[in-house]
């Protein structure tokens, strides 16, 4: 793959647009929302991240990553025009089909937002699909908010309805949205939980909190989604690293309902 | 015996410590055993071979919890405890240290210091086996020598059970961990197995108290505990290094003080 | 299958034929007071009176370290090199156990699931398994515990069962093992009245695997994780001598403008295995991953790809540093009491 486009998200998060060298692969290549690829930096190693971008927009993946490690800090110092590796797609998809119909109700924090974005411009771009759609989007401060155009083009969408939040201490002067943490956030806006599917991707502290609240607004188990992330490597389903339980994160995830978690050992 | 099961008995019944770490029966040999009630310590057995160096385990909190932990030390146990006291890797008022002697008395150790001057008394022995060998190793020519080690080391899968069972090797992050840069290769191949092994003996030097563990846990058989011993002998004739008796000026080869010299350094 | 006889001579002629031939032999051989697979090039360099090697012979369909491909970086572009099939020799493992031969089998179900593994199965491909009956067992065998048993025959392509001759009773399972006798025909004689069962090691069964399996679906929370890995020290010695763990690591071997992608074995004991980036570690404890081993192998795995992870060949007992007797633990498991 080659970099076609480099975004600087926010301190240290970064987002690659990648283009197929092969064209004919890339028109050919197809994945659904939800599945994620292995992305190689030669000298450095391989990293998993999710396919951030629509499958409904062609030629073209992203990924957005925050250096952490050897193969993030090698990504994040290669340049447009350079060659990365991808193996993928991989892993299951979220069933947007049996999701015709239904409101969505995204519930994002930080760094976990690049998941659910492939998710959101899917449905965005069959938009006529679904009914209510309400994104909940927080992160730590201003700055470290993500996407930061693309929030300001879903703010101005009259068929979305976004409300993003910094925690508390980490607004500016002139920020206009919410101050607070997601979890109470998403009690505020309340949604409707009929006839709605939620899906929810963050650390798992924002997790924690946030599934009661959704219990609390009458949000069954199996109306709500959620994104694992786990430690990978092969992604296929043989080293073994993903395993949990009887499943592996990289071949039955990493999309899973909340009823599929709680059958699940704790161990993610 | 029976003073020994005694102790433990009335440490554990008396709340002086949550649990004795010692050995008792295993399949073939004896193994470590953690009593935690006062009714299981019939178990306990010490004896000439009790060999798995007990101290590996005193370097790791979540199995020493919070109270006090007592532990049944032989003598190559000891004198890893007096290291890593050195190294202030160990808590004295959160230990009990116990040995038993020849006469099967058993002696409860004041503190790290009264282990010192107990340990002085005794001399590291080596078995004959190993002994043979060394004098088998001594005789070779340095490329006979470095023929045996490439050979041996090419049977080494990079288990890591000669790291585990050092109680010496206890960073929380090993230098072949760590992948940023990555320093030493951590998958099994000939020279890179050598480069570990090597990487070792350098990382304890003047540290090593010459327990065997690492071998005695190398599920192949490679006796690479003659690489550390040799470093001790070694560090023994340059630097008089003692195992079990810490030099005070630091660690011989891992003390950094602002005024060494480095006129070396051209 | 067919059965046949052959001669103490005719073992050595043909095992010589074998050596003769393009491929490689594998076979027990006395190193010290161990025994290791190594390749050998004469009769006289087999092993004969011992119960296990300390290593499995997995390593020919799924070396230590193997090259998963290479790669050369020129400015912006970068070319690969994959792994050839081709270059994979044919192999013959000699006298390895039926507890070996078993433990391909759930190896296999691994490399297979979904995604078919190109190497391994190029490697498992060019490799023939003479098994050899076992006569003598010990203390930490359990395979007739685990489905399994001394004159089993499941994964090998031919078994040999020596007889007080010196010559043996030799079954040809597959067409892999049919082809390696057109190597010395001759020496394969008509079959006799031989009972089998009477030349076998006596193994009894030490606990109930389907009464092991059903403690072990409601076990996750039992203190007994805890208890019975205290003493284990996190190493990867149980798993790099299994024959049937396949866990791995992938891992980059950069020089400059070159290098290669490896993938070596790896455990789920290290505490590194789970780790994430960002610190978070979903098995933090060594009794978390003690658990995982034991219900990887007898509960994961059975719902999973319909294979035991185990063939109770004994032999990470017998490589545990401390003493972490799995036939024991097993045991004990199997006995429990619901509470």
């Amino acid at each position: 793959m080659e970099v076609e486009k480099i975004t600087n998200e926010a301190p240290g998060v970064k987002t690659f647009r990648l283009k197929f060298k092969n064209e004919e692969e890339g028109n050919a290549f197809e994945f659904h929302a939800g599945q994620f690829g292995e992305y190689s930096v030669f000298g450095e190693g391989e990293s998993t991240f999710c396919i951030a971008s629509s499958p409904t927009r062609k030629g073209y993946i992203e990924c957005t990553f925050r250096q952490a490690g050897r193969v993030t800090t090698g990504l994040s110092k290669l340049e447009e025009g350079a060659t990365i590796g991808f193996r993928g797609p991989f892993g299951n998809t979220f069933p947007m089909d049996e999701w015709k119909g239904k409101n969505l109700v995204f519930v994002a924090g930080g760094i976990a937002l690049p998941p659910m974005r492939c998710v959101i411009w899917n449905a965005l771009d069959l938009r006529k699909n679904f009914k209510d759609i309400t994104i909940v989007y927080g992160a730590k401060s201003v700055d470290d908010l993500v996407y930061k155009d693309e929030l300001t083009e879903w703010a101005a969408r009259p068929d979305v309805n976004l409300v993003t939040t910094v925690d508390p201490g980490g607004e500016t002067p002139d920020w206009k949205g919410e101050v607070g943490f997601v979890p109470s956030v998403l009690e505020k806006v309340a949604p409707n939980s009929e006839n709605t599917v939620a899906i929810v991707c963050g650390p798992p502290i924002m997790i924690k909190f946030t599934f009661p609240v959704l219990e609390k607004l009458g949000f069954k188990d199996e109306n709500i989604y959620t994104t694992l992330e786990n430690r990978m490597k092969c992604g296929v389903g043989k080293c073994g690293r993903c395993n949990v339980g009887k499943l592996y994160v990289c071949k039955d995830g990493p999309v899973f309902t909340r009823t599929e978690l709680q059958s699940l050992p704790p161990e993610y | 015996m029976n003073k020994l099961i005694e102790k433990a008995t009335s440490l554990l019944q008396e709340g002086v410590v949550t649990k004795v770490i010692g050995y008792e029966e295993g399949t073939e040999k004896p193994r470590p055993f953690f009593c935690e009630k006062a009714e299981d310590t019939s178990k306990l057995i010490y004896n000439s071979r009790c060999i798995n160096n007990l101290a590996v385990y005193l370097t790791k909190p979540e199995l020493l919890g919070t109270g006090k932990v007592a532990v049944v030390a032989t003598l190559p146990t000891l004198r890893s405890i007096v290291q890593l006291a050195f190294e202030n890797q160990l808590k004295e008022d959160k230990l009990v240290i116990l040995t038993v002697t020849d006469s099967e008395e058993v002696i409860e150790f004041a503190g790290f210091a009264e282990i010192e001057t107990y340990l002085k008394d005794f001399k590291l022995k080596i078995d004959q086996k190993e002994q043979d060998l060394i004098d088998k190793l001594e005789g070779m020519s340095k490329e006979e020598r470095w023929t045996f080690w490439v050979e041996e080391l090419s049977q080494c899968f990079k288990c890591y059970a000669c790291r585990a069972a050092c109680p010496m090797c206890y960073c929380t992050r090993c230098v072949v961990e760590v992948n940023c840069p990555q320093w030493v290769q951590p998958w099994a191949s000939p020279l890179g197995n050598i480069e570990w092994q090597i990487n070792r003996a350098m990382h304890l030097a003047g540290r090593c108290t010459g327990c065997g563990s690492c071998a005695e846990a190398c599920p192949v058989g490679i006796p690479i505990d003659l690489l550390t011993r040799k470093m001790m002998e070694d560090l023994g004739e340059e630097f008089g290094v003692v195992p079990g008796q810490p030099n005070k000026n630091g660690n011989v080869l891992s003390t950094f003080k602002p005024e060494d010299k480095e006129n070396f350094i051209r | 299958m067919e059965k046949r006889y052959i001669s103490k001579e005719g073992l050595n002629k043909w095992f010589n034929q074998i050596i003769q031939s393009d491929k490689r032999l594998f076979a027990p051989v006395q190193k010290g007071e161990k025994v290791e697979f190594k390749r050998v090039k004469s009769f006289e360099e087999v092993a004969s009176d011992y119960i296990q090697t300390t290593q499995s012979i997995k390593r020919v369909a799924f070396p230590r370290a193997e090259v998963l491909f290479s790669y050369k970086k020129e400015e912006k572009e970068t070319t690969l090199q994959d792994f050839n099939p081709d270059t994979v020799p044919e192999t013959v493992l000699w006298k390895i156990h039926p507890c070996d031969a078993a433990g391909f089998i759930p190896l296999t179900g691994i490399f297979n699931w979904d995604y078919k593994d190109k190497l391994y199965n190029a490697r498992l491909a060019k490799t023939t398994m003479v098994s050899f009956s076992c006569q003598k067992s010990d203390n930490s065998c359990f395979c007739t515990s685990v489905n399994g048993g001394p004159g089993n025959t499941a994964g090998s392509d031919i078994q040999i069962t020596l007889l007080p001759d010196g010559g043996a009773l030799a079954e040809i399972l597959t067409p892999k093992g049919e082809a390696l006798v057109t190597l010395a025909p001759e020496c394969f004689e008509a079959e006799r009245e031989i009972k089998k069962e009477d030349y076998l090691a006596d193994v009894p069964v030490r606990f109930n695997v389907k009464e092991l399996t059903g403690k072990l679906a409601s076990s996750f929370d039992s203190p007994v994780w805890k208890q019975q890995s205290e003493r284990c020290l996190g190493c990867g010695a149980c798993a790099f001598v299994c024959p049937t763990c396949a866990c791995f690591d992938i891992q980059e071997d950069a020089k400059g403008s070159t290098g290669r992608r490896i993938r070596c074995w790896d455990s789920c004991g290290f505490s590194m295995f789970t780790l994430h980036t960002s610190g978070h570690n979903p098995r933090q404890q060594q009794s978390q991953r003690w658990r995982q081993r034991i219900l990887h192998k007898f509960s994961y795995m059975p719902e999973r790809i319909h294979e035991l992870g185990c063939t109770g060949c004994g032999r990470c007992s017998r490589a545990c540093p401390v003493d972490m007797n799995i036939l024991e633990h097993l045991t004990s498991i199997a006995q429990q009491s619901h509470e």
